[in-house]
């Protein structure tokens, strides 16, 4: 079997389209996958003069050309110095969109009278960046809008607090003394003290007094229902189905798993059907070697290929996403099965064809939709569909190899149950490849 | 015929070879898998049987169809086999290849391999065969040398071809 190898290896080596291509097919998907969508360019326009972006409420200040900059996380801004510019340039397509902060903007916000406006435009030659764009722009006004809310409503709760217990206060550059209610039931109880039993002023001064008490008592709930009016709904998000795995770190599972695809798939099915394609089948099996001898060759050859590239990626993906090298073992154990398994599938497509060009296609043909399917969330489709879709995705071993690739890089669990699954696939197409061998030598 | 598949040499219709591996590549890697005793001497042997020796590192894919099925035949040979048998070995090559392969054939069979052929080539039955089998609907029909054929039809006169067509008429195909 070894002298097989050494041939498929040489055959491969002389074939660079047949290593190359999937091989480069698999490294653009991966990575294209791994990478995050580019930041939508918006142009920027800040009229707010630098002294006039800060915002003051009560003895706190926020910084607009600070809170603006946050947006800079989610898009790419493309300074601009005017008004016109910034429409100017969605007009002609150079930017997603333009975002206008006008220079009255903390003015209005200080009068009180009015809200503060920030301008928007869009360009909607792009519909998917355009609400992208749209969302991103919504989501931090909203939050911007959060925290100002979160600011008033302490300030608030700082005025009520000095209603109550009593305090400096400073307004327009004036210091005022403020008594409160706590110091104005304390003159009031020493004022009654003083007052002849059965004095009808005594009566008057218990009332303010009982007033007083139960101003300060309703004053101390104020906290707890300001809190509720400044974040009326609070978000506690907790997965339920699924691992923890961040976007990036699933990105390079699902990368590692398309590219192990394509070249395993490719590289079983393409070696097996070469042996059609050159006649060499029927003088290999005439007691040179057996049927499945040569399929443990070509699942062994596709599989090695496959995780070697696979590591190499990993290593290179490795540079930008965090990865745990202490799962080294694990990442191996899912990659070998992995790539067995597809190695598997790979040999069944290479059975049913006469030539590496159609076991080829086939195999894309094949890789494009598992991958496709095995991606559509829940809730995506109607349960009945999702139910097919997941029924067809646990039959080919795509699903099943993410899962394991992302237990194995990040720790979500359910290896075990991802890699049984996989040998499990690897039996069923290993049984297929050697049954279609039969009609193989015909 | 009772010989075990070790004493005999087999070689397809189609030539049986990696297109991507050279001549004395295709050669090796079949000695190899035929686990003959020297596998570089068997290689050296049939490079030199086959005329091959100067084309030994060309791409088999570069060959002319003729030269191909020389190194296919002599895959069959590898292992020395006593029978050698090829299924209709001058198919698809030209007048001047058939030449050519049939004065490499006619060779072994000189050096005492006996070759079994098969073709539907009447004409390369008459020349080249000493003994032959006339096979029919999987009947045997016949079996003797084409003279005896010739002698059976009793038409004096018929090329052999024509004879053979008439041989087959008098059997009823």
């Amino acid at each position: 079997m070894r002298w097989l190898l050494a041939k498929d290896l040489r055959i491969l080596r002389r074939s660079p389209l047949l290593v190359l291509y999937p091989v480069v097919i698999a490294v653009l998907i991966g990575f294209a996958l791994s990478r995050g969508p580019d930041k939508p360019e918006v142009a920027f326009y800040n009229a707010l003069p630098e002294s006039a972006g800060r915002l003051e409420l009560g003895g706190r200040t926020i910084d607009f050309n600070v809170e603006v900059r946050r947006l800079f996380d989610d898009i790419e801004p493309v300074n601009v110095e005017s008004r016109r510019e910034a429409i100017d340039k969605v007009e002609s397509g150079d930017v997603l969109a333009a975002l206008i902060i006008p220079e009255d903007l903390t003015e209005n916000l200080q009068s009180g009278l009015e809200p503060g406006r920030v301008e928007v435009f869009y360009n909607a030659e792009d519909p998917a960046k355009k609400q992208f764009v749209e969302n991103t722009i919504k989501a931090q006004v909203q939050t911007a809008n959060a925290a100002l809310t979160q600011r008033i409503a302490e300030e608030a709760l700082d005025l009520l607090d000095l209603v109550s217990e009593g305090g400096d206060y400073s307004f327009l550059g004036q210091d005022f003394r403020v008594l409160g209610l706590k110091e104005s039931e304390r003159i009031l109880r020493e004022a009654r003290e003083d007052l002849p039993a059965g004095s009808p002023q005594r009566e008057d001064i218990e009332r303010v007094i009982s007033f007083a008490e139960l101003a300060r008592d309703n004053l101390s709930f104020s906290d707890d229902v300001l809190a509720v009016v400044g974040e009326p709904l609070r978000v506690e998000a907790r997965s339920l189905e699924g691992g923890r795995t961040s976007l990036s770190s699933f990105a390079v599972a699902l990368a590692v798993s398309v590219s192990m695809m394509f070249i395993t798939l490719l590289l079983a099915a393409g070696t097996l059907a070469l042996e059609r394609e050159e006649n060499a089948f029927p003088r290999l099996v005439r007691g040179l070697v057996s049927r499945t001898g040569l399929l443990v060759e070509k699942a062994g050859l596709a599989a090695v290929c496959s995780v070697s590239v696979c590591l190499v990626m990993i290593a290179g993906l490795g540079l930008f996403v965090e990865l745990d090298w202490g799962r080294f073992p694990l990442w191996m154990a899912a990659l070998v099965v992995a790539g067995l398994a597809f190695a598997a599938l790979g040999l069944a497509i290479g059975a049913i064809t006469r030539e590496v060009r159609a076991s080829s296609l086939l195999a894309f043909m094949l890789s494009l939709p598992l991958a496709f399917l095995a991606l559509v969330p829940s809730g995506a489709v109607a349960p009945a569909l999702y139910d097919v879709i997941r029924a067809v995705s646990a039959a080919f071993p795509f699903k099943p190899a993410l899962d394991a690739l992302d237990a194995a890089l990040n720790d979500t669990g359910g290896l075990g149950g991802a890699l049984l699954h996989l040998v499990l696939l690897m039996a069923a197409f290993g049984a297929s490849a050697r049954a279609g061998l039969r009609r193989f030598a015909a | 015929m009772s010989k075990s598949p070790g004493d005999l040499g087999w070689v397809p219709q189609q030539p049986a070879l990696y297109g991507k591996l050279t001549v004395a590549e295709n050669l090796l890697l079949f000695a190899r898998l035929e686990k003959v005793a020297d596998p570089r001497e068997t290689l050296d042997g049939m490079l030199d049987l086959t005329d091959l020796r100067d084309r030994a590192h060309d791409q088999v894919g570069t060959l002319s169809g003729g030269n191909r099925q020389r190194v296919n035949i002599a895959i069959g040979l590898l292992s020395r086999p006593e029978v050698l048998l090829l299924d209709e070995p001058s198919a698809s090559l030209d007048p001047r290849q058939r030449e050519r392969l049939w004065v490499f054939i006619r060779r072994l069979a000189d050096e005492g391999t006996a070759v079994v052929y098969a073709t539907h080539n009447v004409q390369e039955a008459d020349r080249y065969a000493h003994q032959l089998i006339v096979l029919a609907d999987g009947e045997r029909l016949f079996d003797g040398s084409p003279r005896e054929l010739e002698r059976v039809v009793g038409s004096s006169g018929l090329d052999f071809e024509s004879a053979f067509v008439e041989f087959l008429h008098q059997r009823g195909h």
